[in-house]
């Protein structure tokens, strides 16, 4: 197990590594560096910029050296002293801009994914054991639908109702009087209280996927041999369900929580967006909007980052849960 | 009848469905081509029935969309801006009817109380609608010059989905849009198409170390948040070019998007039919690699990987509408239903003006409609199968 994990480790850094390197390589495409921005921003401020004082400034900086030697002085810089840069929009440094955005993005990605298994995994065990009843055939509908529609147009949508019937926006993750209030036990429960609208579009997909595999799998599960002969020993239904198959099904559920959580924190950005909630999402598009590429690179990486770390995890529960894979053999 | 049973004893396929009892169909069953079986099978698929039609609709309108929409897409009717859908009559206000459907003159009114513009049908003016009108000159494909529109009014103005804020009229430009985004998706598809079969292709048939290289390769790619790189990628593209080179590079960008899924297809599918005995047979034939591939390992994947395309397609789709919604993609003038979404951002316009909403219904209409084909032909593709 530990060798398992160790190795798992290993390459995560090494993925890592290797993100890091594109993310690099998306700040610097843009024409332009921060010398030519920096010079542009005085200008605007009407001090007198040479082009003189640009080469300088460049020098000064580091920016005319070679490329590996600026993603080297970039990534230490992260590493070494959590440095990220500087944001030109907002001339403040990017880890200042990003405070405690990250923390939001986090937990509902983190809450999407439990919202995701805790809707799923009940209800794919309900369509396998009561195949073509009309439960069953809700969730297929849903499911189709949930699956075709893309997140953030599923969050127009929602909005739409929400404004035409209720009255109100569900957009937001505060209630008013909580947005400027400093955390407390209240402001954690009204975002909770908030918190589930969001998760519900980013995990509406997801979970119509993960439905879909439960139910496949368990269907195949329930009628094998093993089932009978258990049913056979006399052990209660609810129990042997429980017992076997369902503990077989759950694994390529459990295989696929990296992949729910890179597309979760794929559409993220844009359900942030357009339902206006404070965390990175609407930075990260007017970072690109801008061209404010330090800190949108920054939270290319940090989204980067949570995916692999995801992966990582998944992977990790999944040799847990199967010693098939503990053991190094291929499923 | 011999011949036939012959037949089933050398390649045992399953007994044919009960249904098919009589001799015909059962002659026809077994003498039936690869094609005609999946048809069969995919004609069973209600669904996938029901998507295609939708499907070749969308296509015809990609197709004919000067023809079909009533107006230009930049046409603008500027005392009807942000007005709401035109609705057909039959009736009149007499009660009579009429077997030529026609729309009431609007009179625009602003309400004093909440400065919202009311919009009145003149029942006493009718604007009739005639077949093959002339109306806005056009360039169909760019080629044939013509003024004729499928249907239209000759007096006053006939938008039956509403206008824009500029007052153009929204079922053009969706008809126009459908065409865009079709385009990049069918476009898109034949760049992962290509690159998925060659990679994979690589990966399957020399098998080792270089299959080892590019499957950990295709497993960084699928760990990336795709949406979010391919949005700072394209955020990165020179705000001076042109909005057709931004359409180009665009599309290009959403084909780099979607290959792995197939390369690991094709890769799989060669894996196991490499050591199969019609390969070693034609490899003892003195058959080249090349051959091998083209003649006996493509075909017999065929199916698969077509699957696998029209699963695919919404993906490319849904992305130029990401993209081109937030106004990291495609830009005016070259419109799509992305750019057409851009309307839709703000949630008061939306409440205020819903009918800005359609372009949402064609696209998730035309991504159900492909995965419910997808879904058919899934089944289809392994006509033997039950």
């Amino acid at each position: 197990m530990a060798k398992f994990v160790i190795q798992r480790f290993i390459i995560m850094t090494l993925m890592l590594a290797a993100l890091s390197i594109i993310v690099f390589i998306t700040i610097e495409l843009p024409p332009g560096d921060y010398a030519d921005r920096r010079a542009l921003h005085l200008r605007s401020a009407g001090v007198l910029v040479t082009s003189e004082d640009v080469v300088s400034l460049r020098h000064q900086l580091g920016l005319d050296r070679p490329w590996y030697v600026r993603y080297f002085n970039w990534i230490s810089n992260i590493v070494l002293h959590g440095n990220f840069g500087q944001s030109f929009g907002l001339h403040l440094p990017v880890t200042q801009v990003l405070g405690e955005r990250v923390g939001l993005t986090v937990m509902l990605a983190v809450a999407t994914i439990i919202f995701t298994y805790g809707l799923a995994i009940p209800i794919g065990i309900y369509s396998a054991i009561r195949q073509y009843s009309l439960g069953d055939y809700a969730a297929t509908v849903v499911g189709y639908f949930g699956m075709a529609t893309p997140s953030f147009m599923l969050a127009l949508i929602l909005l739409y109702f929400s404004v035409m019937v209720i009255g109100t926006s569900v957009g937001g993750l505060f209630s008013p009087e909580y947005n400027e209030a400093p955390w407390s036990w209240g402001k954690f429960v009204d975002l909770l209280r908030h918190l589930w609208v969001p998760a519900l579009v980013l995990g509406l997909a997801g979970t119509a996927f993960e439905i879909r595999t439960m139910r496949a799998t368990l269907l195949d599960e329930k009628n094998k041999l093993y089932v009978t002969a258990a049913r056979a020993k006399g052990l209660p239904e609810w129990k042997l369900l429980m017992k076997y198959p369902v503990r077989v099904a759950l694994n390529p559920i459990v295989s696929t929580i990296g992949w729910e959580l890179t597309a979760i924190i794929a559409g993220a950005p844009l359900v942030s967006f357009v339902l206006a909630l404070p965390d990175t999402g609407p930075l990260f598009l007017t970072a690109l909007l801008d061209q404010d590429t330090y800190l949108s690179g920054a939270i290319l990486l940090m989204y980067a980052a949570l995916t692999i770390l995801g992966t990582f995890l998944s992977d990790v529960l999944l040799a847990v849960l199967d010693p098939r894979i503990r053991y190094g053999e291929r499923v | 009848m011999t011949q036939i049973t012959e037949a089933v004893d050398v390649t045992p396929r399953p007994t044919p469905p009960p249904s098919v009892i009589a001799k015909d169909a059962e002659i026809k069953y077994y003498t039936a081509s690869q094609f005609q079986l999946m048809w069969w099978k995919f004609r069973k698929h209600r669904l996938a029935l029901i998507g295609m039609v939708i499907l070749g609709t969308f296509v015809f309108i990609a197709l004919f969309a000067e023809f079909l929409s009533p107006y230009t897409p930049g046409a603008r009717t500027p005392n009807y801006l942000f007005g709401g859908p035109q609705v057909l009559h039959f009736v009149d206000a007499e009660g009579n009817f009429h077997l030529r459907p026609f729309t009431y003159a609007l009179s625009a009114a602003m309400d004093p109380e909440t400065f919202l513009l009311e919009v009145k049908e003149d029942t006493s003016e009718p604007w009739p609608v005639y077949f093959f009108v002339k109306g806005d000159p056009y360039k169909m494909w760019g080629l044939i010059e013509s003024d004729i529109h499928l249907f239209g009014v000759q007096e006053g103005h006939l938008h039956l989905l509403g206008t824009d804020q500029l007052g153009r009229d929204i079922l053009s430009r969706l008809f126009h849009a459908t065409r865009t985004s079709l385009t990049i998706g069918v476009v898109g598809l034949f760049i992962s198409f290509f690159l998925g079969l060659i990679i994979g292709g690589i990966s399957g048939f020399f098998g080792g170390s270089i299959d080892e290289v590019i499957q950990r390769f295709i497993e960084f790619i699928r760990s990336i948040p795709t949406l979010p790189l391919w949005m700072a990628l394209a955020a990165s593209l020179p705000r001076e070019w042109s909005p057709q080179r931004v359409y180009f590079t665009i599309t290009i960008l959403l084909g780099l998007l979607g290959w792995t899924h197939l390369a690991r297809r094709v890769r799989g599918k060669l894996l196991s039919l490499r050591e199969e005995d019609f390969v070693v047979a034609a490899r003892i034939a003195g058959s080249s690699d090349a051959r091998i591939i083209a003649r006996h390992l493509l075909p017999s994947f065929l199916s698969y990987i077509i699957v696998d395309l029209s699963i695919s397609f919404p993906y490319m789709i849904l992305a130029e509408t990401s993209l081109s919604f937030i106004g990291l993609g495609l830009r005016a003038p070259v419109i799509s239903w992305g750019v057409l979404l851009q309307d839709a951002q703000n949630i008061q316009a939306i409440a205020l003006y819903p009918w800005l909403f359609t372009p949402v219904a064609f696209v998730i209409i035309s991504v159900m409609a492909f995965s419910f084909v997808g879904d058919g032909m899934r089944d289809a593709a392994d006509p033997y199968s039950r």
